[in-house]
């Protein structure tokens, strides 16, 4: 991440319309600053929207973009559309898995990879498809996703 | 703030300029949309722009969104002045190099162009093909996407050098609202998004409703797997998308709308910002719009990931910071929507159809299509399929013609066997009836339907048993929870698809009953589903196993009582064996093993113990000599 972490003070303040239709952008703005929505953050939104942190809770976990643990350093997402599963999507994400050693939605202790399954990235032409802290990798398979990954984790030592 | 005034023509040398009819300088074009990208378009940007030759002749460079020819990518195009726009595909930096430095040099060509693009006043290229001849383009009609991959999307003038914003500023001083919901009812336009109702009639419904607020709504929460016809539409040519939702705005007087968009489209809500702020700017939208008293602004909301959010009242719902779970209908949105006004919710290419429309009027619209579907069909084709891509074809187009003509049909010597359309509320249609005209009846009929227009083709190596869970597993996921057919339907639709797909050896208790009822059970189940649930969602649920049921239900006998599975795909019904005379005893096969199946001595051949083996297939993937064999 570039530049010092915008606080959840800070999104709020940029914000003082008090609405209810505000809830999700400014979830998203706090997980876009952050990485995650953190609990903190969720009671500091709910003070200044007049909500409980139950209905936060209860709106945020109804949508697949929000995360309530951070990211690693590199965030895999693999594509499980269509095209990507009838070109074998499946066994790729497997194998990433395995390489991983995580679970769809975790992040590894070590804090360098966070894995996520998406639902479809929508560049459907270039499957199947993976995505590396937004930068797409169109028609891979096992192996080669593997591969990319193992950059990942040199360029990490390296540094 | 007060009314702006509308920027006046443009000056008609400048337009050519602009359309790139006349270049003073050689133009670099590059399709960086989020496929390029995806292909390396941007390692190739890089490289061209650090390039001798085109630094030496002051070459242009131009960002274009993508042309749809997605196999192809990353696309790059030369136009020389004077000559013709030739394409190049494939492209990577060092192509790129040997391109550029024989057009803007004295060099070779290196291989031969795709095809160029003819114009009036330019001098074509000897033995290159025309874009209309290319087998991809040829059976295309392009309305919707006719800028895409040749204008720049950030620039407001070069949407106005090819007619942009005509159409608002003529309906806006022409036309009234009535007549524009009138105009729109006789050309026949339905909507895009799925469900195909008409979408002139809805406006009306809107229009007739009096209040003293309305809100027009654009659907870009593109959530079907399969399909990325609006990200393509906004990232290649968004002031089209703008000038649509204000003829729409207009017609049924709304003075706000909304975009709500994907967040997973990145690109395109930055394009569509860069399009709003321009058109604000140039005073195509803000308050009294030149000089009518028609105030619009339009307003860009990011979706959260929810594919039921593409559901009118949930998306409603969705933008007012709420759970995005369908409401009963009635009231329709049309007569109480968001913050309980009066709403029209349009499907991205809806909206991006009507500058086109009204440019050539109801009567040229509806002579495009067929009886009952107007116009023409984006679709993002896709899977197995030699040239996968973004389509638009005239309605009534058959599939065969999409599948075969403008696709290339299936690579690799394999035979095709189903094409999928509509996402997770269509069906597949099988080879068959691949000769089906593209219109919402006919596609209706044979248990798919239009759906957004994501065309998946599966060739033989696709199970459709597998397809069908594929789709469950994802409308169970996605099923917002609200309604209990849906939300237990199909979670029992999709425990009967494992229960017909898991491995012998992890059967217990009933499952081989419910595996031999599998067929019965999903046929009454898919019945209740769609009787009983409450939104689009959970009616369609159980379409994507209907309709292989229908086609493919030799399929799914294999797996119930043959136990096997025909293409090869469901693992767990494969046996597995090591090929003692490739193996060398790398052990790579049994570290990876879950069960401790697999024996041998390091260096030595390794055996499975088919006793042990759960099927998983990992042993597969962890071999590198190909030593296991899979019956």
């Amino acid at each position: 991440m570039n530049g010092p972490v915008r606080s959840v003070a800070e999104i709020l303040a940029a914000h003082p319309d008090r609405g209810r239709e505000h809830l999700i952008p400014l979830l998203q703005e706090v997980q876009e600053a952050q990485g995650f929505v953190s609990r903190e953050a969720v009671a500091e939104l709910g003070a200044h929207l007049g909500l409980p942190s139950s209905r936060i809770y209860g709106v945020a976990t109804f949508y697949n973009q929000f995360r309530f643990q951070p990211l690693g350093r590199y965030h895999v997402q693999v594509c499980r559309g269509t095209a990507c599963h009838v070109k074998g999507s499946q066994g790729v994400f497997q194998a990433i898995k395995r390489y991983l050693q995580l679970e769809a939605g975790q992040t590894a202790r070590d804090g360098l990879f966070s894995l996520e399954v998406v639902a479809c990235l929508g560049a459907c032409g270039l499957a199947p498809l993976i995505c590396v802290n937004g930068e797409f990798h169109g028609g891979v398979d096992a192996d080669s996703a593997v591969k990319i990954l193992r950059r990942c984790r040199r360029e990490a030592e390296s540094a | 703030m007060t009314s702006r005034t509308i920027p006046t023509a443009l000056d008609p040398a400048r337009a050519r300029e602009l359309r790139r009819e006349a270049v003073d300088v050689p133009v670099i074009l590059i399709g960086t949309g989020t496929c390029g990208l995806g292909a390396g378009a941007g390692a190739v940007l890089e490289a061209v722009r650090t390039l001798p030759a085109v630094q030496r002749r002051g070459a242009r460079i131009v960002e274009v969104g993508c042309i749809g020819l997605c196999a192809l990518e990353p696309m790059l195009d030369v136009q020389l002045p004077g000559r013709a726009r030739l394409c190049f595909g494939r492209v990577d930096p060092g192509k790129a190099r040997t391109v550029l430095d024989a057009m803007l040099g004295e060099g070779a060509w290196p291989e031969l162009p795709l095809f160029q693009f003819p114009a009036d006043g330019l001098q074509a290229w000897d033995g290159v093909p025309a874009i209309g001849d290319h087998p991809f383009f040829a059976p295309q009609t392009r309305l919707v996407l006719r800028n895409c991959g040749l204008i720049d999307p950030r620039s407001l003038d070069e949407y106005r050098a090819r007619g942009g914003y005509e159409q608002w500023l003529r309906v806006l001083a022409q036309m009234t609202p009535a007549e524009l919901c009138a105009e729109v009812e006789r050309s026949g336009l339905r909507g895009r998004g799925g469900g195909g109702f008409p979408a002139g009639r809805k406006w009306r419904f809107a229009q007739e409703t009096a209040a003293e607020r309305k809100f027009l709504v654009c659907n870009a929460d593109e959530g079907d797997p399969g399909a990325f016809m609006d990200r393509a539409v906004i990232e290649g040519d968004p002031h089209r998308l703008v000038e649509g939702m204000a003829i729409a705005a207009y017609a049924i007087g709304a003075s706000r709308a909304y975009v709500y968009i994907r967040a997973e489209y990145p690109l395109a809500i930055a394009n569509l910002s860069v399009a709003l702020d321009q058109a604000r700017q140039a005073g195509y939208l803000g308050r009294d719009i030149a000089g009518s008293g028609v105030d619009l602004d339009v307003v860009v909301k990011k979706g959260a990931g929810a594919f039921v959010c593409g559901e009118e009242t949930a998306l409603i719902l969705s933008i007012e910071g709420r759970r995005g779970m369908p409401r009963p209908r009635p009231p329709f949105p049309a007569v109480s929507g968001l913050f309980g006004c009066p709403t029209v919710i349009n499907n991205v290419e809806t909206l991006a159809n009507l500058p086109e429309l009204v440019r050539i009027g109801a009567d040229g619209f509806a002579a495009l299509g067929t009886a009952g579907s107007k116009g023409t069909k984006v679709f993002a084709l896709s899977g197995k399929v030699a040239r996968t891509g973004l389509v638009e074809v005239e309605m009534g187009t058959s599939l065969a013609d999409v599948v075969h003509a403008v696709g290339g049909g299936v690579p690799g010597g394999k035979r095709f066997k189903a094409v999928q359309i509509g996402g997770p509320s269509g069906g597949c249609i099988p080879a068959a009836h691949l000769d089906t005209p593209v219109d919402y009846e006919s596609l209706k009929e044979l248990g798919a339907m239009m759906g957004s227009g994501g065309l998946v083709v599966m060739d033989e190596d696709n199970c459709m048993v597998d397809v069908a869970k594929f789709f469950m597993d994802f409308i169970q996921r996605e099923s917002c929870g609200k309604c209990i057919p849906c939300r237990e339907g199909t979670r029992h639709m999709l425990e009967i698809l494992q229960a017909i797909t898991r491995h012998p050896r992890s059967e217990h208790g009933h499952m081989a009953l419910e595996r031999f009822q599998g067929v019965v059970n999903l046929e009454d189940l898919a019945g209740v589903i769609k009787d009983a649930s409450l939104c689009g969602l959970g009616m369609t649920a159980p379409n994507p196993v209907l309709s292989t049921l229908r086609w493919f239900r030799d399929e799914y006998e294999a797996h119930i009582f043959g136990r096997r599975c025909p293409a090869g795909v469901c693992t767990e019904l494969l046996s597995y064996r090591i090929d003692a005379a490739l193996c060398n005893g790398c052990s790579r096969c049994l570290r990876e093993c879950p069960v401790d199946a697999i024996v041998g001595e390091p260096r030595r051949p390794h055996t499975i113990i088919q006793e042990r083996c759960v099927a998983c297939g990992n042993c597969v993937t962890a071999c590198h000599r190909d030593a296991v064999l899979v019956s």
